[in-house]
């Protein structure tokens, strides 16, 4: 399970970077995105079997939007700088494609596992996980996702997703996994 | 339904001996201690002799403390069994300072009665000697009483051989999932006992003062709640499973109450639960991180990690809460403070040039010592004597226990043979 999750965190992490190197310039980008998910958004509202388009790559999907891999929707996991818990700008696009999808759809519930890595004590890194959570949590409520939707649950340093003492394995389990 | 399968799982674990021994290796020696040699004790009558050799598990308890250097059996001259036979130039040759010498006595079907000596070997004269009646299971616990004797007498401060230490570990499974044990052993790491498996997450185990329950954080269900255990009933009360962080458990010196860290209220916060009443009170209230409450041995106030100045730091605050005062300002990261048993002391985490390494901190003067020299350690928590602290480390990429000396000159690790060993509590002298 461990090593299906690390090997899933480098694939989304791999993908987040093809997506970022064929992005628009950032602000023009964000502003797309924001629109094109909620177009989407409403389209599923409507109930049909909805065809969305992916941020950057346009291919069309028929099916569940949760299921789509070009989708923004397939970034399941968002990492953090070291110590700290301020979503990185390059991850907000994700967090859009994210809210717009809860909040277009009222009864999907996500969860919201916030972790650490292994340095320093364990009980902080379970406060330092939460705090990660929620600043997901608090963007995603400013995009319209109601309370209810989020549950947020921090596992500090207790659930690695990358074994090796090395800078690269503890940059992966600095993270908030996005659990639907 | 699947909870309910899960905590079925947890409840049946419970109480399952899972025997995997630490062994301990000293990795440094100290100069200026005592010379003492403990002979081979006799045996006196018939029946099989007991199958615990008491000397050697005395000789391993002094020796593994730093303040004895032990002699070697194979240097000792003649083997005497009481005062009586002892030649003391021989000793005195050795440069032995002091001898044990004794004897066991079969009294029945597997109980025993064991007469040992601590002598004075310039002087030639008897320091002490007990006559202890004992049962073919309790031999090891004997022998620690009689290391515990001989410390005090010759050192003035009780021994804390009797003792024994709670920790977690994680083993990964053939299958690829972990299974989380809370263990309890022997302050010399015999005589493991796994008292809780989880395939969830379990943390912070911490030993009432009288000895009999723990507390932990177990995650079982997906989410986090505090628990109290009975260590030799395997009884068990959810304490805690309020929405968020539930974790941080802390005993107060009475037992009477739980200091721990709640984050119902949108961040963490330290609170007291009164076990008596089942009463809440909130002690701190602050949007920053306040996480890993410990109480000073008088009861009046709490330490605990903070990041309300932008980094993790100690702060101290009164048990009826009100305004905090920060502890420590060297070095920028500071975190998991507890006291030393006469709360003169505090030792906590600290970020030494880029290593997280385990500190003591002189509360009088303000004074901050590093004891410890690897690159993760952890969870640092004081013998009940306060002779020493034991701790988590990383051997490889493997977490180890080890053990250092209040004033830093003695190192030693106890190393589980499998799995990730971590987070180990010192537990009270027994009662």
């Amino acid at each position: 399970m461990k090593k299906v999750l690390s090997m899933s965190a480098t694939i989304i992490l791999s993908l987040l970077l093809m997506i970022g190197c064929s992005s628009t310039p950032t602000t023009e980008g964000g502003a797309e995105v924001s629109e094109q998910s909620t177009g989407a958004g409403s389209e599923m509202a409507a109930g049909s079997e909805a065809s969305t388009s992916a941020a950057s790559q346009g291919e069309a999907w028929y099916g569940d939007p949760l299921e789509n891999p070009n989708s923004l929707l397939a970034t399941r996991v968002i990492y953090f700088d070291y110590d700290q818990s301020v979503v990185r700008s390059d991850y907000l696009e994700v967090i859009q494609a994210h809210a717009d999808y809860l909040a277009a759809n009222p009864q999907a519930v996500v969860r919201l596992e916030g972790h650490a890595d292994e340095r320093g004590s364990r009980e902080y890194n379970l406060g330092l996980g939460e705090n990660r959570a929620n600043s997901v949590r608090s963007l995603m409520m400013a995009q319209g996702v109601a309370d209810n939707q989020m549950v947020v649950v921090s596992y500090g340093e207790e659930r690695p997703a990358a074994f090796e003492n090395t800078d690269e394995a503890m940059a992966l389990n600095r993270r908030v996994e996005l659990v639907y | 339904m699947k909870k309910i399968v899960l905590m079925l799982l947890v409840f049946l674990a419970c109480h399952s001996m899972v025997k995997a021994e630490l062994t301990i290796e000293i990795t440094e020696g100290v100069e200026g201690a005592l010379p003492i040699a403990v002979v081979p004790f006799g045996w006196k009558g018939g029946g099989l002799q007991p199958v615990v050799d008491l000397a050697e598990v005395i000789d391993a308890d002094l020796q593994r403390s730093g303040r004895f250097k032990t002699i070697p059996r194979t240097d000792m001259l003649s083997r005497p069994t009481t005062d009586r036979e002892v030649e003391f130039k021989d000793w005195r040759a050795l440069g032995v300072e002091n001898l044990v010498v004794g004897h066991v006595e079969s009294t029945g079907a597997g109980t025993y009665q064991i007469q040992f000596q601590l002598l004075d070997v310039f002087r030639g004269q008897q320091l002490t000697g007990y006559s202890i009646p004992t049962t073919v299971s309790n031999l090891r616990s004997t022998a620690h009483r009689i290391a515990d004797i001989i410390y005090e007498n010759l050192l003035g401060i009780p021994g804390a051989f009797s003792t024994r230490v709670a920790y977690i570990t994680s083993t990964r499974l053939a299958d690829g999932k972990n299974r989380i044990g809370l263990n309890v052993a022997d302050a010399d790491g015999h005589n493991p006992e796994t008292i809780v498996t989880s395939s969830e997450p379990l943390m912070s185990p911490a030993w009432s003062p009288d000895g009999m329950k723990i507390a932990y954080v177990s995650f079982e269900g997906g989410q986090s709640g505090v628990y109290v255990q009975g260590v030799y009933t395997g009884k068990r009360q959810k304490v805690t499973a309020f929405k968020g962080i539930n974790g941080a458990p802390s005993w107060s010196p009475d037992g009477s109450k739980l200091a721990l860290t709640l984050s119902k209220g949108g961040n963490p916060d330290i609170y007291i639960y009164d076990m008596r009443n089942r009463k809440l009170q909130q002690i701190t209230r602050h949007y920053a991180i306040d996480t890993e409450p410990a109480w000073s041995p008088d009861g009046k106030s709490l330490v605990f990690t903070s990041d309300r100045g932008g980094r993790p730091q100690i702060y101290q605050v009164s048990a009826f809460g009100g305004k905090a005062q920060r502890v420590t300002f060297e070095n920028s990261y500071n975190a998991r403070a507890s006291f030393s048993p006469d709360g003169k002391l505090l030792t906590f985490v600290t970020q030494d040039e880029g290593n997280y390494r385990i500190a003591v901190q002189d509360l009088q003067t303000g004074v901050m010592q590093v004891l410890s020299q690897g690159r993760l350690d952890e969870s640092p928590s004081f013998a009940p004597n306060g002779s020493m602290i034991i701790y988590a480390t990383k051997a490889g990429r493997r977490g180890v226990l080890a053990a250092v000396s209040v004033d830093g000159r003695v190192r030693q690790r106890l190393a589980l043979q499998e799995g990730d060993v971590r987070e180990p509590d010192w537990s009270p002298f027994k009662k």
